[in-house]
């Protein structure tokens, strides 16, 4: 039942004199806040926050979270964004009070029990990659593009190598080349084939010694592996460039294939989509990046070490075969000692709640279960997939890895039916929309990733009635959705007169 | 241990629809030297009882601010979070939605987004917030590069020593390979000097970060810094507090044209760093040059009212190599958890908490004075911290002390000052009794007094 009372704008349910908190009587000498702090630094009043009691926050706030698809209540097929069930296991794990309580300057001592699970994380995060060292700083993927590519101007500053230029495949995320232009690049763009690889003669062409990195996605945006992928490589190593890898769909590869034996210098992992990490409505992710041995000087700082006893110092070739990590755990410090160090990019060792989580997903799995995450996620977009392209044309094939771009073009071509219409339509039937327009290579791209958390039962279900949207009315479409409290937002209207807060809309009124 | 459906049963039906004998055939897209061959060299799985037991292991050697009593500050603070903010933040329909860019699937989200934009812009007195970056510092730096493109002005950048060292950091790794300078003044009084700062500041500057209260817990003057700023027509970058502004002017009524903050402390635990809220709020002139996503008011096609993301031009799924910024993850969670934080409080609250922190810490500083050992580094007025210098210069050791009585007491400074390699800063927030305070005095006098008897029996 849709309360539309209780979510009235909070500014509108407040009442003068109306509270929720009460704070503790002041237990030591109170004094004037006017003897405490000069004159011109006091404000007269505090700023007008809304006043209202604590039932009616929460009813506010319940109330407004039913006004939201959830990966907890609906299938969500979008595409680049792996919204994966979120293991409730990983919430408990990242409130337990000795990790949500730590402040980030406790002496080291004190933590040795959170080092000890980021040092871990960063292992499993080069193990996986196949890339020898880790920084867990980064906030977020972009982040992560962002701090890569500033560890590439480092390195080839120190080179004494005057670069200027990031290759760009045109199908790549927006962040790619806005990273690129933010860590003070040129940005490329090289140009996809129709078959969605990356266009070789285009590539050569572009390809000089001004180019310091070639960003790619791989699996690509389209969810396919880059068949020229070693090729790629060898050729930017040639002209003595680096090869960044855009990590967002390592959902794909895990245990199967690794960046670094590919050819990749350096990667972003996206924490909240590939280690199931919750969105959060928008956030919080992480971006932690892993890099080859020679850009591991120029990484932020710190970085978790373990300090070596003469014992641990004799290694056993792997390391977790047959080994108890609870035993006798080493200790472990924060090392700032990296001269050549970028610097940093935040405040603080990083977006730790969201590696607690990552962490948590990752000893669940095991090195079997994170491989077999993989193959049911390439297992259930295939299925999906195999579905679809009898649905809507899929242009790039017969075969994905964890995601594939459908095309409502010839639909819009004949019935004037956009994929738009189709997405909207999709959120009557139950289900969220799978992402559209992206990437614009593809003319009204769908483009959906299923992910391994969802039956076939599911997939089945979302392929009929698919199936059955393309059937409907154009004109039932373009109105669609119809049974949302919200239809078609006039998006224009909102961003030509922006109303972005009350007192905005008390102006406008 | 997995989350998916699929029985043996399942991947053969599917199998058989896809036309492949073998899930393995699905990889045969990758070239066959490219692929692994063998197992990834990690842990084996954990039944969740096992994680649990694990974790639990792994947390208890961990000294959580429950366990010892934390006065510890410098951007990460102990506040109270209230048990509605968990409630809310809590409920799976927020935290495991995606980015609202489908408006009709996420008006919870962007209702929320739009009520924590109007509660910054209240908070902050300045006209427009966007719903969050990552934090308090890469905040700051948006707002330099936001300054720089906005003003033309791609000379200089000032900063104060008086800016967190890591904040200063962070802006210098942004600006690297920019061709905008960043220089820093020094405030060894502890806040900006205004004569130093007009000394340095030129028509080439494009803007000048101030942190109120800053990094000392100092209490800037705020007025005449703007003055400066503005006469030298560069844009002022406040970097505030938020619970401070239940006492403090706001960012706006001074003159600031872009404020960011760390906004962790509106109820989101410290987490050890992270994840937190980056807050930003600026000038209505500015709002083009904003980075991250903005919610804004308008109609359906049924003429009712909704939200949307919006100005969406700015941003890198658009403009790509021309956006204001890469960024595109912000912090939905905590910006939900920090409105529900304001609404808990509300004014009242908020003034009531700022005063209880003002209070409690300048008790605490006034009695840690009481002891010859121990004086303010600087004589300003302070909000919730405070630097300590120890005359007889024993930070290290005076810490560890009074770790081992149970108290985080304070931050060594000498890392990034090595002039104040004698002093540690001590934050106080409402959290902290009159007893925890006392306690902590005393501690950290009682490894004074067994210094000496120490000495004496030598």
């Amino acid at each position: 039942m849709r309360n539309i009372r209780d979510t009235q704008l909070l500014c509108d349910l407040s009442k003068p004199g109306r509270r929720a908190a009460r704070l503790p009587v002041c237990d030591v000498p109170e004094r004037e806040i006017a003897d405490l702090l000069p004159a011109k630094a006091i404000a007269q009043t505090p700023p007008a926050l809304p006043e209202v009691t604590e039932p009616q926050i929460v009813r506010h706030f319940v109330n407004l979270s039913t006004q939201n698809m959830s990966v907890d209540t609906h299938f969500y097929p979008l595409g680049s964004c792996t919204m994966k069930y979120n293991p409730k296991r990983n919430e408990r794990a990242a409130a337990m009070p000795g990790f949500a309580d730590l402040h980030p300057y406790q002496p080291e001592e004190t933590i040795q029990g959170m080092l000890s699970l980021l040092y871990e994380m960063q292992e499993y995060f080069q193990e996986i990659s196949g890339l020898p060292a880790c920084s867990l700083q980064p906030a977020a993927g972009a982040h992560g593009e962002l701090t890569a590519l500033l560890v590439a101007a480092a390195y080839f500053k120190d080179l004494g190598e005057k670069r200027s230029k990031v290759l760009v495949p045109d199908n790549a995320h927006g962040t790619n080349p806005a990273s690129a232009t933010m860590a003070g690049y040129q940005s490329i763009t090289v140009k996809t084939t129709s078959a969605g690889f990356v266009d070789m003669a285009d590539f050569a062409a572009k390809l000089d010694d001004e180019v310091a990195v070639m960003m790619i996605t791989n699996p690509s945006t389209l969810g396919l592996f880059e068949p020229h992928m070693r090729e790629i490589a060898d050729q930017v190593h040639a002209r003595g460039g680096l090869i960044y890898l855009d990590g967002a769909n390592m959902n794909a590869i895990l245990g199967i294939t690794r960046p670094g034996d590919w050819g990749a210098d350096m990667q972003h992992y996206n924490p909240h989509k590939t280690f199931s990490g919750p969105h959060g409505g928008g956030g919080p992710g992480a971006g932690p990046i892993c890099v080859i041995e020679k850009l591991a000087p120029y990484l932020p700082t710190p970085i978790v070490r373990k300090v070596e006893s003469q014992e641990s110092k004799v290694k056993s070739q792997k390391k977790y075969s047959n080994q108890n990590l609870a035993l006798d755990p080493p200790l472990l410090t924060l090392d700032y000692n990296l001269p050549k160090s970028i610097g940093r990019v935040r405040s603080f060792f990083g977006n730790v709640g969201v590696l607690v989580r990552a962490y948590a997903y990752i000893r669940t799995h095991g090195p079997d279960g994170l491989r077999e995450v993989s193959e049911n996620a390439v297992l259930n977009a295939n299925y999906l997939l195999s579905r679809v392209k009898h649905i809507l044309p899929v242009p790039q094939g017969n075969r994905c890895m964890h995601e594939f771009v459908a095309s409502a073009s010839t639909l819009k071509k004949e019935k004037g039916i956009s994929a738009m219409d189709i997405a909207k339509r999709l959120l009557d039937y139950g289900f969220h929309a799978p992402t559209v327009y992206f990437p614009l290579t593809v003319p009204e791209a769908m483009m959906c990733e299923p992910t391994e958390t969802e039956s076939k039962e599911t997939l089945d279900a979302f392929a009929e009635v698919l199936f059955r949207i393309t059937e409907e009315d154009a004109e039932l479409l373009h109105d669609a959705p119809h049974t949302t409290s919200v239809s078609r937002p006039d998006e224009v209207r909102a961003a030509r007169q922006p109303v972005l807060t009350w007192a905005a809309l008390a102006e406008a009124s | 241990m997995s989350y998916h459906y699929n029985t043996p049963e399942d991947k053969q039906a599917m199998l058989a629809a896809i036309g492949a004998e073998s899930v393995h055939e699905l990889f045969d897209s990758i070239p066959a030297e490219l692929k692994l061959g063998r197992g990834l060299d990690l842990p084996p799985a954990l039944s969740e009882l096992e994680l649990d037991q694990h974790l639990r292991e792994l947390a208890s050697r961990n000294t959580a601010a429950g366990d010892a009593i934390c006065f510890l500050g410098a951007g990460s603070y102990d506040h109270f979070i209230p048990a509605v903010v968990d409630t809310i933040g809590s409920r799976s329909e927020f935290y495991t939605s995606y980015t609202p860019y489908q408006a009709e699937a996420s008006q919870g989200n962007l209702q929320v987004m739009f009520e924590y934009q109007s509660l910054i812009t209240e908070l902050t007195g300045l006209d427009v917030s966007n719903a969050s970056l990552y934090d308090g510092a890469s905040a700051a730096a948006e707002a330099v590069l936001m300054a720089i493109s906005s003003t033309g002005r791609f000379g200089k950048v000032i900063l104060p020593e008086s800016l967190h060292p890591e904040y200063r950091t962070t802006i210098e790794t942004y600006l690297e390979n920019l061709a905008t300078e960043v220089v820093t003044i020094s405030t060894p009084g502890g806040v900006v000097d205004s004569e130093v700062l007009a000394e340095a500041i030129d028509d080439t500057t494009a803007a000048f970060v101030m942190q109120q209260p800053n990094f000392f817990g100092c209490v800037e003057d705020a007025d005449e810094v703007s003055k400066v700023v503005h006469e030298a027509g560069a844009l002022l970058i406040a970097v505030f507090d938020p619970v401070s502004l239940g006492v403090l002017k706001r960012p706006g009524d001074y003159g600031a044209n872009i404020a960011v903050a760390e906004g962790h402390t509106l109820g989101t635990p410290m987490s050890y760093g992270g994840p937190y809220l980056g807050i930003m709020a600026c000038d209505i002139s500015l709002v083009r040059r904003m980075p991250g996503r903005i919610a804004g008011r308008t109609v359906d096609r049924r003429g009712n009212t909704c939200y949307v993301l919006t100005m969406q031009t700015r941003e890198q799924h658009i403009r790509r190599e021309k956006a204001t910024s890469n960024v595109c993850t912000n912090q939905g969670l905590f910006a939900l958890r920090a409105t529900a934080y304001l609404a808990q409080l509300g004014p009242q609250g908020l003034n009531e908490t700022a005063n209880l922190c003002l209070q409690k810490s300048r008790y605490a500083a006034e009695q840690l004075c009481g002891h010859d050992r121990f004086s303010l580094a600087f004589d300003e007025p302070t909000f919730k911290e405070f630097v300590i210098r120890d005359a007889e210069n024993q930070v290290e050791q005076l810490l560890k002390a009074a770790l081992q009585r149970g108290y985080l007491a304070g931050l060594p400074l000498g890392r990034w000052y090595p002039e104040l390699a004698d002093c540690f800063l001590v934050a106080v927030t409402e959290k902290r009794t009159k007893t925890e305070i006392d306690g902590l005095v005393a501690a950290l006098a009682e490894c004074n007094l067994g210094r000496a008897h120490k000495e004496l029996a030598v």
